[in-house]
């Protein structure tokens, strides 16, 4: 059984050589896809010719011993094809790959659509790399990703496709507003926007006066704590402590103030807070 | 013909059985005493039956019957006696019915009394308990009911200015490319959340908050996971949440599992979904003058007023109060709707119930308004 195996192999092996010298159909060795090219052929007479792709067969009669012409229109999907020429019940056939063409498109995903001020590694840009006919672009290619808010620096990167993909992690910038996060590819560029919005706010102050009809509360002006304006319809909680018990009142900040009127007759403790961010204590005496 | 007599005279001798041994106020199987019948009307000869025949009318719908049998009908407009008992302004008591009632005499000398009417009404959120304490007063040899209407303010004729916010979105297209950016959902976070026993169910509270700078609504779930692992229930908060939240806005939350114990629960997964959805900032809703106090029955309640500082009348809002112990812990949070409407700048009275078992624990509480706004053309 032992000295059988190789014998077997060998055998296999000869008869594989001998249906590979059968398949004398040449082709380039790269084809890139939508490009024209030629097969030449030997012998005489006329042959069917087959071509299977990924995406599309053809089927023609052509002549033996002239080339056969391969239209760009029958190559524009990427990938494995198949080329068989059919004469006198004689089967020749060659396997070849279709490479992307050139890059041509970019699809850019980019996460979040929004995103507060100053977070590392907040900011995801995803590239795919295409070509005129959407074949995935698996060569290497250089992308550029920026991402800048006006007035603001421009923060960029380069990055090398693998396999069609190129991505990477941004920080979000300090200053709040439409940034716009762009991938450029040899002139190609793509462009979506991310909005850079306040963070939590920083440092809430309010004061309180009384009036006629109650207690004014009125915030000073409500910032992140890299200076942005907390985005306005933020809901800012003031709670009155007094005699006649607890009240409080959600109030969206409206041009960075929020403001309330609360109708409390005695002194009370007044509180602001937004969130989980606690802010200052002010205490206001009774009407007179 | 023999058998005929002795029919007659077996008759006439339970008639008289009858008048000699006769049974004081027995009861009719399936009607607990002292409830209200529908269209059981006419004139009480009791205080009770005063009351309850006023509140057989009210389930009756018999306005002008119910009307008839006020003491105070010369203080009271019928119109605005309608309107306290059927509600009006789109509130949640238009949306309502009288179920069932009981009532029990608290005292009584002379020709007055004062009688408990508990009533039970059927609503849209479902059932609603109203306690009222109803003076009778005896006219013209009849016990009629002094009807303590409570009257609405009207709102002068004004303009309010309105300017807050509103946020509508754009989604992505269905045609929109491969990779076109649409826009994310809003960010929230639960800050906190507590497990715990409620006679025989178990409460899950706590407490979620918008992170985003958009408007979020919000639904919270929660499964328990037995003591190997498995999936023991799911539940969501229903309406024991405010759903639509705003920029930074915290809301409570409290899922209910009925007949489950912590004993049996090695851990509760929790689950916040949120969705981007059209919202407005207005109405503002202030929760003025929050205080515990006892109610006519005895009971913990957290009460106060809510005001509507918008120029829309909010047609019905429901209260939800948060209960914090001394580490600032949530430990129960309830909630409770108001059957009456909300009207512009007008004080609107509201009582949430504090459970027993969380007395002499609670050291701060929080309470928040849902709002409902019936669409205008």
């Amino acid at each position: 059984m032992q000295r059988l195996l190789p014998a077997a192999c060998l055998a296999f092996c000869w008869m594989a050589a001998l249906s590979l010298a059968a398949q004398d159909l040449q082709v380039p060795a790269t084809v890139r896809a939508g490009s024209a090219f030629t097969i030449p052929t030997s012998g005489s007479g006329s042959a069917t010719f087959y071509l299977i792709g990924p995406a599309s067969r053809t089927k023609r009669q052509v002549q033996m011993g002239q080339e056969i012409q391969v239209k760009p229109q029958e190559v524009r999907s990427a990938g494995r094809y198949l080329a068989i020429v059919r004469s006198g019940g004689t089967n020749r056939s060659v396997s070849f790959y279709v490479l992307a063409a050139a890059p041509a498109s970019l699809s850019f995903l980019a996460h979040p659509s929004r995103i507060p001020v100053a977070q590392r590694g907040g900011i995801i840009g995803v590239t795919f790399v295409f070509d005129k006919w959407h074949n995935l672009v698996r060569q290497p290619e250089n992308v550029d990703f920026r991402l800048a808010v006006n007035g603001g620096p421009p923060a960029s990167q380069t990055v090398r496709s693998r396999d069609g993909v190129a991505w990477l992690r941004m920080n979000s910038g300090s200053k709040a507003g439409n940034a716009k996060f762009v991938a450029t590819l040899r002139g190609i560029e793509e462009t979506r926007v991310i909005q850079q919005v306040a963070a939590d706010p920083c440092h809430l102050q309010i004061k309180a006066e009384r009036n006629a009809k109650g207690v004014l509360v009125e915030t000073a002006p409500v910032r992140d704590c890299s200076g942005n304006p907390v985005s306005d319809g933020t809901v800012v909680t003031f709670t009155a402590n007094g005699a006649g018990g607890l009240s409080t009142v959600d109030v969206p900040i409206k041009k960075d103030i929020a403001q309330a009127e609360l109708k409390i007759p005695g002194p009370a403790t007044i509180s602001v807070a937004s969130g989980v961010v606690m802010g200052n204590e002010v205490k206001v005496g009774g009407q007179q | 013909m023999k058998l005929a007599v002795l029919l007659v005279l077996a008759t006439i001798a339970f008639l008289i059985l009858g008048f000699v041994f006769p049974v004081h106020q027995a009861s009719t199987p399936g009607i607990v005493s002292g409830e209200a019948l529908p269209g059981v009307g006419g004139t009480g000869n009791t205080p009770e039956a005063a009351v309850r025949s006023l509140l057989g009318d009210v389930q009756a719908h018999d306005w002008s019957q119910a009307y008839s049998l006020l003491a105070n009908a010369n203080d009271v407009d019928k119109e605005a006696f309608i309107h306290d008992i059927n509600g009006n302004y789109g509130s949640l008591r238009t949306f309502s019915s009288l179920e069932g009632s009981g009532t029990r005499v608290l005292n009584q000398s002379g020709d007055q009394a004062l009688v408990r009417a508990d009533m039970h009404w059927s609503t849209a959120v479902g059932p609603i308990y109203e306690v009222r304490e109803l003076r009778v007063v005896q006219q013209g040899g009849n016990w009629k009911v002094v009807w303590p209407l409570e009257k609405q303010a009207t709102v002068p004729p004004q303009v309010v200015p309105v300017n807050y916010l509103r946020w509508d979105v754009i989604y992505r297209g269905a045609r929109d490319d491969w990779g076109t950016q649409n826009v994310d959902s809003p960010q929230v976070r639960i800050v906190s959340m507590n497990a715990v026993q409620h006679g025989n169910t178990l409460v899950v509270v706590g407490e979620v908050v918008n992170e985003d700078t958009v408007p979020a609504f919000v639904d919270m779930n929660a499964i328990l996971v037995g003591k190997n692992g498995q999936d023991l229930d799911q539940e969501n908060s229903f309406d024991k949440i405010q759903h639509t939240l705003l920029p930074k806005q915290v809301s409570p939350y409290r899922i209910d599992f009925p007949g489950f114990n912590l004993s049996q629960v090695k851990s509760v997964r929790m689950d916040a979904k949120a969705m981007l959805v059209p919202a407005s900032a207005d109405p503002v809703i202030a929760v003025l003058d929050q205080h515990e106090q006892e109610n006519v029955l005895g009971n913990k309640v957290l009460s106060g007023n809510l005001l509507n500082e918008s120029g829309r009348t909010v047609n019905i809002a429901q209260v939800l109060a948060t209960y914090y112990d001394s580490n600032g812990k949530v430990i129960w949070v309830s909630d409770g709707y108001v059957d009456r409407a909300l009207l512009p700048q007008t004080p609107e009275p509201f009582a949430v119930e504090m459970p027993d078992n969380t007395v002499g624990k609670v050291q701060s509480y929080r309470v928040t308004v849902n709002h409902y706004i019936r669409q205008q053309s």
